[in-house]
């Protein structure tokens, strides 16, 4: 026995209710429902399958991903957080620093910036760095690490005019910033950071520190690949999220006034008000005799943030539905800017098929 | 005028708030601009440096006035005057004179460990081969001067030139530096002297009472009503004296005048005086000269006259008593040429009232009354300690110039110049001495209170500032009395109600609002004179009878306590002296008040009252009006324009009491004579910083007025530049998302101590019961929380008699030629190198001392010459970087090494929070990022917050505080911050912004599970609370211990982290393991994991002995081996050395079958 076209609907809505939200956990697996199989079929997920981007630039992406499950879905979100490698400063070598700033909360800002460079090299050529164990050398090599090094040193403008007041045009040096690390290849690097692929930071205008006349900061920085479960700077994005699809099914028609009390309710361009068009007020139901009249008409759902407005109002409290799809997941993706935002998604998704392969292979060595 | 930058500019700014200059004003809602402009005149902590800048301008002169005159006994034509005492400018006090004295900042003496003092001057006149001698600038002492005083250095400073100095704009000053560290004074709260407390009580009956302070003695004095007699008492009088008496002894009174005195025409009053009379008629006292001597033969012989030298002839009793009254008894009434009325109408009134308490119970007054309190500060403390140095050096002075006179034949005349100096040390030693150990002893009151300073704590700016506040109770903690503890009403507006400790002190440590003023003595010469000369409706009590004195209608005028003259229109006459004042013809804070109840008017000119200022209102309209704000706004009239012009006022606790005061300017009626200018500023600075306070449970604003003293944050712009013994700093404080005015008066915005945490309140994990709190691991990641340790090590290289001196010794190398480990971060001069790392048991400083400091090095009384290690190490277990190594030498010309050492520390699991609403919690798990639930913005909370926190605490600003903080994020406007007490901005109104921004109107959003990826099925509460870091860390707590060091004495484990002690198995423990029979346990834990050892025993004498033989019984046979604790045989070897024998006597468990 197969469900109706309207079960299934029903049973892919999350209900936002004015204080709960219902039907949370999705209930399409075998034996749920009696005398129905909805066991995992490849063909059934392959032809349902879609993502559809809304918004695609390097620092961010949102886009919809369709019939999957929230356990998939999380996944990807989750090692776009935590599993997509990113190169981050990890090791600062303070030679000197006469600056304000302390060594510690120096090289603590230092790592958090983010850098960009040739992705075949950050990709292909780049591996990771593995910590020495105890006794054991650092074996710092054009694979595994990055040098870049910090030297500024903060002096007087000869050329300001006497009666400046900003410090930055007083002083040489006054602000470090980003731009203020420079890039040294060791090794192959050169070939695959080189030109427009050289190792930069990703906003040249990150302050680092402030620094008055006769202040020098040099140090020399080591980069290395590392993971988002390590530390944050290792995150490729700055969040990836997703949200359920909202639904808005207005149960009974909303006209007149109510209509655009009912449109303030939401974002801008959830619902348009139309008028109520002839034919329909002709027709029996609820627009009779209600021509050009507003009513509401949910146009795109997609912008609500569902604040859950009109539920508080009691006109409207019976009137609308409030939901969301349980398998539309509209992602957004911010990068820090070392990969592009969609870049990030498939790398998580090829990271996905790698951990699936290594668990494969632990389910055939348990069955056997 | 030189503009001050104190910061309080920006709130006077037309342009402030987004106002504009051509916004309309209205009184309504800009009042509250005269307390910035309060502040900008007084500061908050002006009470002290005002106290202090009377000391020193006014009272160190008056004082030596008093004692201006030194005569030589040995030596009639002899004498030395001083005629002028100055202050001058802190000074260097270097121990050599060839160094330049020049004049020395704060910031200094901090680093240097020197007192940061004045030097005091004095011209004197004295007598020399019979010419007068005129020599003046002579040094006499030095005294600590208080910072931001009008002594200091930075006492009108500004911004750049307190740059200069290394000092913090923001620091509030009125604090001393004794020895490189900072010395508060505390406020001390006092009952009011020379005013008449009458009270009831079960062992004395009805009685008034009143302290005499003058500046000879303080004294008290009782009138005490029992068994229907009323009597005197005194502490120099053996035994109370029947009041008649003392009437009799004042002389000039006849009975009915007495009578009249006391009763006036009341006929109950006089039934119940009449008694009185036959006490004396017992004691056979009619005359005045029967009286005195009555009076003087119960005087104590040995009180304070008679201690002096014996070389006064003995006098008779009558003089005695005549004494007793004119100069002991009520001795702030001074008698001039034995003109004893006065005196007599004070007892009277004294008498009266006490007749009037015991007819009506309610006439009593009430000791917590804070009227009846007077708080004293730095500059009277200062004043009566430096008094009686000054009368001690004086004493000292005198001794030195008769021994000088005694001598037969001296060669030269007497020069006062040198000892004047040397005997001023005792002065300087003395004022020292006194603040650095917080022991005030003044001889002549037997004062002797301890704890009157304290350290100036730096643990955040608002510790420092809630410090400067804080007022202290002289009563004793330890007593269960309830009353001085409780919230009295009229502490309303002049102290915070909600900063106090809880715990034993409770109530009785209090702090200021942040209106307060407390007034310094403005003198009652003006009064008086006004009176006497001005106004024709009050004239002299002196020349009026008794009678006169109580008709009805007929008001006695009180100056500072004592009856001074009568009125019969007080209303009239209290108008007046209102009016006078409010044109400045008096002073602002001299304050009138009408007791009806005993028809009196009272005026107060006196120190240490407490008062705050207030808008008139006449009838029925402010006299404030917006073209007076917007004169303030143009910085076109200040504070003290307004006070002039008669637009506010200061009104005592007492003049409180006649006035009615409206809170809003809607709630005027015409019967309201004052207007309310905040009411936040019932709280104070410390109390301010809670946003909606109005709204929590008022105990949890009393937790976090503690709590807000232990946040890490900024300390002061100078941070970096102190070397504290502790500093904690935070690495990214921010200004709070919600803040109050007051946050903006005190400065607590460019000082934080917190950051704005993202909160949802929801459960996670289940590590988050008990209060605790999970964070979010990448926000620890990027520096929520992050904090800085700062410690301080001094080394001191001393030189000894001997002339031999520390010194820095070199590095130490092993044999191969290398540095060891020990001293690896040590530079070539022996002291750590800037920037290394330190771990535990490296040595920062190599300092070594000479083996040989006792001898005097003088021929063959010598020493070797090598040194010993006295290095300073590193001893904490977690590593830390020097930070900085500072040298220079100290007062005493020896130099001063300090090291300080640096941790940064982020948070880490046991670490405790808390927020602005006295919710503290500890760190219970540390999430992952990707963990964490998210909401659909994509969202992700810094801290999750289990709900449970809620209910039982009603901690609504809380809510209040987040929803609004929410509401200025969204909306990306400041002006929603606010969430003062009382003008809190609606919250209806951040809903209405939620709203707009595509929230929910009441905080709580949907959100997603990070772990299943699948939506929570509850909206979640979430927006930024501002989280403040507290100090107490689990890396400074953690502790454990195997094996470790022992006590000598008992060879058990030592005791405490620090000593790397065992975990004490204590009393109830024991206990517990009793009950349960684990025997075994028992013994491992008190005897085998402590204290075990072995001993040899002889059996037969049951006496210790040693290597298995017996000393008494001279055999190896009996003797045996056991086990006991160590301090149980400690025990036997000490009683035996006090002759307490001891044997034990031995069983086996399992007896050997004979």
């Amino acid at each position: 026995m197969k469900p109706s076209k309207e079960e299934l609907e029903r049973r892919n809505i999350v209900g936002v209710g004015a204080e709960r939200v219902t039907n949370v956990t999705s209930t399409d697996y075998p034996g749920h429902f009696p005398g129905e199989d909805h066991a995992w079929d490849l063909g059934y997920f392959r032809d349902n399958v879609t993502i559809e981007f809304h918004k695609n630039e390097p620092l961010e992406a949102e886009f919809s991903l369709i019939g999957v499950d929230a356990s998939i879905a999380n996944a990807f979100r989750r090692m776009m957080i935590a599993d997509v490698p990113t190169f981050a400063i990890e090791t600062v070598h303070m030679e000197k620093n006469t600056s304000v700033i302390q060594d510690e909360v120096l090289s603590h800002r230092l790592g958090l910036i983010p850098f960009k460079g040739g992705k075949t090299g950050f990709r292909k050529f780049m591996k990771f760095y593995k910590k020495p164990e105890d006794g054991e050398e650092h074996s710092y090599v054009d694979f595994n690490t990055i040098q870049l090094s910090l030297n500024v040193e903060c002096t007087h403008n000869k050329k300001a005019a006497k009666n400046e007041t900003d410090v930055t045009k007083l002083y040489n040096h006054a602000h470090v910033y980003a731009s203020d690390i420079e890039f040294n290849p060791v090794g192959r690097q050169e070939q695959y950071f080189s030109g427009d692929n050289a190792i930069v930071p990703v906003h040249p205008d990150i302050l680092i520190a402030k620094m008055r006349p006769g202040q020098q900061i040099n140090c020399s920085l080591l980069m290395h690949k590392g993971v988002g479960s390590d530390h944050a700077k290792f995150s490729p994005v700055a969040t990836a999220s997703y949200r359920l699809m909202p639904t808005i099914k207005i149960k009974s028609p909303i006209l007149g006034e109510d209509a655009k009390k009912f449109q303030k309710c939401f974002p801008k361009g959830v619902i348009e008000l139309q008028t109520v068009t002839r034919k329909e007020s002709k027709e029996e139901g609820p627009f009779k005799g209600k021509e050009g009249e507003w009513k509401a008409v949910v146009v795109d759902p997609m912008r609500d943030t569902v604040s859950r407005e009109c539920l508080r109002h009691d006109e409207f409290k019976d009137k609308v539905e409030l939901g969301r799809k349980r398998d539309h997941f509209i992602y957004s993706v911010e990068s820090t800017g070392q990969w592009r935002s969609d870049e990030i998604f498939l790398e998580a998704v090829a990271l996905f098929k790698e951990k699936a392969k290594k668990f494969e292979h632990q389910v055939i060595n348990m069955a056997r | 005028m030189t503009v001050l930058d104190d910061g309080f500019e920006a709130l006077l700014e037309p342009f402030y708030n987004g106002k504009k200059l051509t916004d309309p004003i209205s009184t309504k809602e800009d009042k509250y601009q005269l307390l910035p402009a309060f502040l900008k005149v007084k500061g908050l902590v002006k009470q002290h440096i005002d106290s202090y800048n009377y000391f020193i301008n006014q009272e160190i002169k008056d004082i030596v006035k008093a004692n201006r005159l030194i005569k030589s006994d040995q030596e009639e034509s002899f004498w030395l005057e001083f005629t002028d005492i100055r202050v001058g400018k802190p000074t260097r006090n270097d121990y050599s004179d060839v160094v330049s004295r020049s004049e020395v900042n704060p910031m200094e003496c901090r680093l240097r460990d020197m007192t940061y003092a004045a030097d005091v001057v004095v011209d004197i006149v004295y007598i020399r081969d019979r010419h007068k001698i005129r020599h003046n600038n002579v040094l006499l002492c030095r005294i600590p001067v208080m910072l931001k005083s009008a002594k200091c250095c930075l006492s009108g400073a500004s911004n750049s030139e307190m740059e200069v100095m290394n000092e913090c704009p923001l620091d509030p000053g009125g604090y001393f530096i004794i020895g490189g560290t900072e010395k508060v004074i505390l406020i001390q709260e006092q009952l009011s002297k020379n005013r008449v407390i009458v009270e009831a009580d079960e062992k004395m009956g009805v009685h008034a009472s009143v302290t005499s302070s003058t500046h000879e003695r303080k004294s008290k004095t009782y009138v005490i009503l029992k068994k229907e007699r009323i009597t005197l008492a005194h502490n120099i009088l053996m035994e109370p004296i029947p009041i008649v008496i003392v009437f009799k002894a004042l002389g000039g009174l006849t009975d009915c005048e007495i009578m009249e005195l006391v009763a006036g025409g009341d006929a109950r009053y006089q039934d119940d005086f009449l008694i009185n009379f036959d006490e004396a008629t017992k004691a056979g006292v009619y005359t005045q000269q029967q009286a005195l001597e009555y009076v003087g033969q119960r005087v104590k012989m040995g009180g304070p006259r008679g201690r002096q030298f014996g070389s006064a002839p003995r006098r008779s009793h009558a003089e005695e008593g005549l004494d007793a009254l004119a100069n002991i008894i009520i001795a702030h009434v001074t008698i001039q040429g034995l003109e004893f009325y006065p005196k007599a109408i004070y007892i009277a009134m004294m008498v009266r009232r006490v007749l009037m308490a015991s007819h009506n119970p309610k006439l009593v007054d009430d000791r917590d009354f804070v009227g009846n309190k007077r708080l004293e500060l730095a500059g009277q403390l200062l004043s009566l300690l430096f008094e009686d140095l000054f009368k001690g050096f004086v004493s000292n002075l005198k001794m030195n110039m008769e021994n000088f006179f005694k001598k037969p034949n001296r060669t030269s005349a007497y020069d006062p110049v040198g000892p004047i100096k040397g005997q001023g040390a005792f002065i300087t030693q003395g004022l020292n001495r006194a603040i650095q150990s917080g022991n005030w002893t003044v001889k002549r009151f037997n004062m002797n209170r301890a704890g009157v300073t304290h350290v100036l704590s730096r643990l955040s700016y608002i510790a420092a500032l809630g410090m400067m506040t804080r007022i202290s109770s002289q009563f004793e903690k330890t007593r269960k009395v309830s009353g001085p503890r409780a919230l009295q009403m009229s502490q309303w507006g002049m102290l915070c109600t909600s900063d106090t400790p809880e715990g034993e002190a409770c109530g009785l440590v209090k702090n200021l609002a942040l209106m307060t003023h407390i007034t310094t003595d403005v003198g009652d010469e003006a009064v008086k004179e006004w009176i006497h000369g001005v106004d024709s409706g009050a004239e002299a009590i002196e020349n009026f009878s008794g009678t006169e004195m109580h008709t009805a209608g007929a008001y006695i005028v009180h100056l500072n306590g004592t009856p001074f003259a009568l009125t019969h229109s007080p209303k009239r006459f209290a108008a007046r002296f209102r009016t006078l004042r409010r044109r400045g013809w008096l002073s602002p804070f001299a304050s009138i008040h009408i007791n009806s109840h005993f028809s009196a008017i009272h005026i107060a000119t006196d120190e240490g009252r407490i008062c705050r200022p207030y808008i008139i209102v006449q009838n029925g309209r402010s006299k404030l009006k917006p073209e007076h704000l917007r004169l303030l706004q143009l910085g076109k009239a200040s504070f003290d324009d307004f006070l002039t012009h008669g637009i506010v006022e200061y009104l005592d606790v007492n003049e409180e009491n006649d006035t009615l005061v409206a809170l809003y300017e809607h709630d005027i009626v015409p019967a309201t004579t004052h207007l309310e200018i905040e009411p936040f500023t019932i709280l104070g600075a410390v109390a301010g910083l809670i946003p909606f306070p109005h709204h929590n449970q008022s105990p949890r604003n009393t937790y976090q007025c503690a709590m807000g003293k232990q946040a890490i944050g900024a300390i002061a712009y100078n941070q970096f530049n102190r070397i504290d013994t502790l500093l904690y700093t935070l690495v990214y404080p921010q200004r709070p998302m919600v803040i109050t005015k007051t946050i903006q008066l005190v400065h607590y915005d460019k000082l934080p101590a917190g950051q704005n945490a993202t909160v949802v309140v929801m459960s996670y994990s289940g590590y988050d019961i008990e209060d605790a709190l999970v964070l979010n691991k990448a926000s620890l990641d990027r520096g929520f929380g992050r904090c800085q340790v700062f410690r301080k090590y001094t080394a001191e290289l001393q030189s000894y008699p001997n002339g031999r001196r520390d010194r820095m010794g070199g590095v130490a190398k092993d044999e191969d030629g290398l540095v060891i480990d020990k001293h690896a971060i040590l530079d070539e001069d022996g002291m750590a190198m800037v920037g290394e790392r330190v771990f535990s048991g490296n040595t920062m400083l190599k300092k070594e001392t000479p083996v040989d400091k006792g001898t005097t090095g003088i021929g063959t009384d010598r020493g070797p010459d090598d040194f010993s290690d006295a290095s300073l190490n590193y001893k904490i277990a977690d590593a830390a970087y020097i930070d900085k190594v500072m040298i220079s030498t100290n007062e005493r010309d020896h130099p001063v090494i300090k090291v300080q050492t640096r941790q940064t520390r982020r948070p880490e699991l046991g670490d405790k929070f808390s927020s602005r609403h006295g919710q503290k919690g500890v760190v219970g798990i540390i999430v992952d990022q990707e963990d964490m639930p998210f909401a659909d913005s994509g969202l992700v909370p810094d801290i999750i917050m289990n709900p449970h926190g809620f209910p039982s605490r009603m901690t609504v600003g809380k809510l209040f505080e987040c929803l609004t903080g929410k509401a200025s994020i969204v909306h990306g406007r400041p002006e929603h911050g606010f969430g003062d007490a009382f003008r809190s901005h609606p919250v209806e109104e951040m809903g209405k912004v939620l709203v707009e921004h595509g929230f929910s109107w009441e905080g709580k959003d949907y959100f997603t599970s990070g772990i299943t990826g699948e939506p929570l099925e509850c909206y979640i509460y979430n927006g930024p609370i501002y989280y403040q870091r507290l100090k107490h860390m689990v890396q400074d707590k953690m502790h454990s211990r195997a094996r470790g060091p022992r006590a000598i004495l008992t060879r058990q484990p030592t005791e405490g982290r620090s000593r790397d002690g065992g975990l004490r198995l204590g009393e109830m423990e024991r206990d517990c393991l009793i009950a349960y029979g684990a025997s075994q346990l028992l013994l491992e834990r008190l005897m085998y994991s402590s204290d075990v050892t072995q001993i040899d025993i002889c059996q037969k004498c049951g006496l210790f002995g040693y290597k298995g033989y017996c000393q008494t019984c001279k055999s190896t046979r009996e003797v045996t081996q056991m086990n006991m604790p160590y301090a149980a045989k400690l025990l036997v070897q000490e009683l035996v050395s006090m002759n307490v024998g001891v044997r034990l006597e031995l069983e086996d468990t399992f007896p050997h079958e004979k």
